[in-house]
């Protein structure tokens, strides 16, 4: 699903990611666990293709092609998601709207008819009543003057409604109080399948108690410098990240 | 006086050579309005950036085209279903079609008018009815101090007059149709619409100027509007003139007690264009909104100058003006509030918000407040940026192609303007003219 090999990165002329190698195979969900700083944010905007980053060395490979060759909305048409840790709000673009442009863009890029405003009203409701949204939230703009959890919803909501193959949640938990994340994290493990994979990112390992990943990588100073099952995010919250950064040094 | 260049025109020869044939001609008070008006235009001529109110828009080019008045034998023909509207044509749409200035009876359709209003073209009312204006026409819009509406005063020939009798409600748009770019030789041409709404009665006027050829020509449209108290007029309108047109148009309103005026103006067409609005508040509690958005590119410039006069206690005025420029166009605005000595408890908000697509495009702002009365609410603000790089790429994260996410993110930035246009087929109509332009129709 997603092979990314020698990746080095820098943001300004600064080196952020100093060589990630890092495979993932359909069905599997990884955890990527660092401190502030360490990269892993920059990793999530690479993949989905954001401005700004420039990569120097490495390469993606997602689903036998070359990632960093498509433009971000071809990444989106051919299945790669990004849950935003700061969704951006639009002002003046309804979230209906929204939802609406970016269900049928992906239609028209697999050859399908676009879906009509009943079809699309019917799909919505569906899932919003999944994730416990109001249809309230649905007809404000997109994100503006949603609350912190709110904001974490919709990007679930956008991942419930997009069916992407690869999920890449970043920071997905920050901002959460206890009950939303266990909605947030219903969401994503309703969506877990053998055909669809996930890259979580977070800082603490909180989220992973919801979430079960099958492999935890450790990120620091731009390197990983861990990987192994689940229990590695237990030792990390049990000893924190001071080990491991001398480790990568 | 205008100067020597070899292919300017000459309007104050026009003028001589044409006044004995004006609508009105043998009417002392309207010759002498007219006289007034060449006067006034005399003095200064054509306005240059030297003058404060022309700063950022230079009306120079005007003078190296040789501009001849319409003449019907040189016009093309336009068929009556080639006549484009902004309402759904149906057997009861009202409008009016000038063509280059003039009006078009085989073109128009006015149909039966309710009790107490009257709808009519400006020259059929001077020989109909010339005491009926005599007290309206060019003292709402006065023309000192302002030279391209002291021309459109010597110079009109015919308009529309619209009148709304004590309480009477014309619930159905009147849409006067502005037909330019038929002649095959540079026109220049100076309708005059004068609307009178008596208290408590309502209207909806829409104003639509379209140019249908490529030719350079100059209209030059004054609109003179009075709303009585407790009455309240909507005024839409619409700029499309063709690419190489020269577009100025001023709205003169004069506002009694508790009288309402709405106004939105769309610009998208024209090689330069000027929409003035100047709103007298004259009685209290009176209240507008003056409203607009306009998309340019190319190298087309648009200029969006107002004057709000507040002279009464209680009376409120709020502005909001978007602007798209892409490429190298140029955007102005110009918003002045007054607020006279004794005109207490004014508010007055003004708003100019210009999303700027290109490094080369250019958007002037100078807002003006001027108060001389007391516990006043007055601001105004002016923002120009381009498009939100983080929204555009959020969208892109999620499919939506980047042109397609660009235009979903100008169309929401405009939204603020445009859904101040309360009537839905109208607003309707609005946002498929931006949508076309967007090129998402």
């Amino acid at each position: 699903m997603l092979e990314i090999t020698n990746l080095h990165a820098a943001v300004d002329g600064k080196e952020i990611l100093k060589g990630i190698d890092l495979s993932i195979r359909p069905g599997e969900v990884h955890a990527i666990m660092g401190p502030n700083g360490s990269g892993k944010s920059t990793l999530a905007y690479i993949l989905a293709g954001r401005d700004g980053y420039q990569v120097t060395a490495g390469e993606i490979r997602y689903q036998g092609r070359d990632l960093l060759e498509l433009a971000p909305e071809e990444r989106a048409a051919e299945g790669l998601f990004l849950a935003f840790q700061y969704p951006v709000e639009i002002p003046g673009v309804p979230n209906t709207t929204f939802l609406k442009e970016a269900v049928n863009a992906g239609r028209k890029h697999r050859g399908e008819d676009p879906l009509d405003a009943m079809q699309f009203l019917k799909l919505i409701r569906q899932k919003t009543q999944e994730l416990g949204m109001s249809d309230e939230m649905l007809k404000r703009a997109v994100n503006v003057g949603f609350s912190g959890g709110e904001k974490k919803r919709n990007e679930i909501l956008q991942m419930a409604i997009l069916e992407p193959k690869l999920a890449v949640l970043d920071e997905t938990d920050s901002g959460l109080d206890i009950d939303a994340l266990k909605t947030v994290a219903d969401g994503v493990n309703a969506l877990r399948a053998p055909h669809r994979s996930m890259l979580v990112i977070t800082h603490y390992q909180r989220l992973l108690n919801y979430i079960v990943p099958d492999k935890v990588h450790v990120l620091t100073q731009g390197r990983i410098a861990c990987s192994g099952g689940p229990e590695l995010a237990e030792k990390l919250e049990a000893k924190g990240y001071a080990d491991f950064a001398t480790a990568a040094a | 006086m205008l100067n020597g260049n070899a292919g300017a025109t000459d309007f104050g020869a026009v003028f001589t050579e044409r006044r004995a044939r004006l609508p009105g001609a043998g009417l002392a008070w309207l010759s002498e309005l007219r006289e007034s008006g060449i006067n006034q235009f005399r003095r200064q001529g054509l306005p240059t950036p030297r003058s404060e109110a022309w700063k950022y828009t230079n009306l120079q080019p005007l003078n190296k085209v040789a501009f001849a008045a319409p003449q019907v034998a040189t016009r093309r023909p336009i068929r009556l279903d080639r006549v484009p509207s902004l309402l759904p044509s149906g057997d009861h749409a009202r409008r009016l079609v000038l063509t280059e200035g003039r009006f078009s009876p085989e073109l128009s359709h006015i149909g039966e008018l309710p009790a107490g209003v009257g709808l009519e073209p400006l020259a059929q009312a001077i020989r109909r009815d010339p005491g009926g204006l005599q007290s309206y026409l060019g003292r709402i819009a006065h023309p000192v101090g302002q030279p391209m509406l002291a021309l459109n005063t010597a110079l009109m020939e015919d308009g529309v007059v619209l009148r709304v009798g004590r309480g009477a409600v014309l619930s159905e748009p009147v849409e006067v149709i502005h037909l330019g770019g038929l002649s095959d030789r540079a026109v220049a041409y100076h309708p005059r619409l004068l609307v009178l709404l008596e208290a408590d009665s309502r209207a909806v006027l829409v104003e639509h100027f379209v140019g249908l050829g490529e030719q350079a020509y100059f209209a030059n449209a004054a609109t003179e509007i009075r709303v009585a108290e407790g009455a309240r007029l909507d005024h839409v309108k619409v700029q499309d003139e063709g690419a190489a047109a020269t577009h100025l148009a001023s709205c003169h309103v004069w506002l009694d007690r508790q009288a309402t005026f709405i106004s939105f103006s769309l610009a998208l067409g024209a090689r330069l264009s000027r929409n003035e609005v100047h709103v007298r508040l004259e009685g209290e509690g009176a209240r507008c909104r003056v409203n607009g958005a306009y998309l340019m590119r190319g190298r087309q410039h648009c200029d969006n100058t107002t004057l709000i006069e507040h002279l009464k206690p209680d009376t409120s005025c709020r502005e909001v003006f978007k602007g798209v420029l892409d490429d190298q166009s140029r955007g102005v605005f110009q918003g002045r509030i007054m607020v006279h000595r004794g005109a207490d408890k004014t508010d007055g908000h003004q708003l100019s918000k210009t999303l700027l697509l290109s490094d080369r495009a250019e958007i002037d702002t100078k807002p003006e407040l001027e108060i001389y009365a007391d516990d006043v609410k007055c601001s105004h603000g002016a923002t120009a940026g381009d498009i939100d790089d983080e929204a555009l790429f959020y969208l892109r994260a999620r499919g939506i192609p980047e042109a397609r996410a660009r235009s979903l993110l100008i169309q929401a930035f405009l939204d603020e303007a445009l859904d101040e246009v309360g009537i839905p087929a109208l607003h309707e109509a609005l946002l498929s003219r931006v949508a076309a332009w967007l090129g998402t129709a």
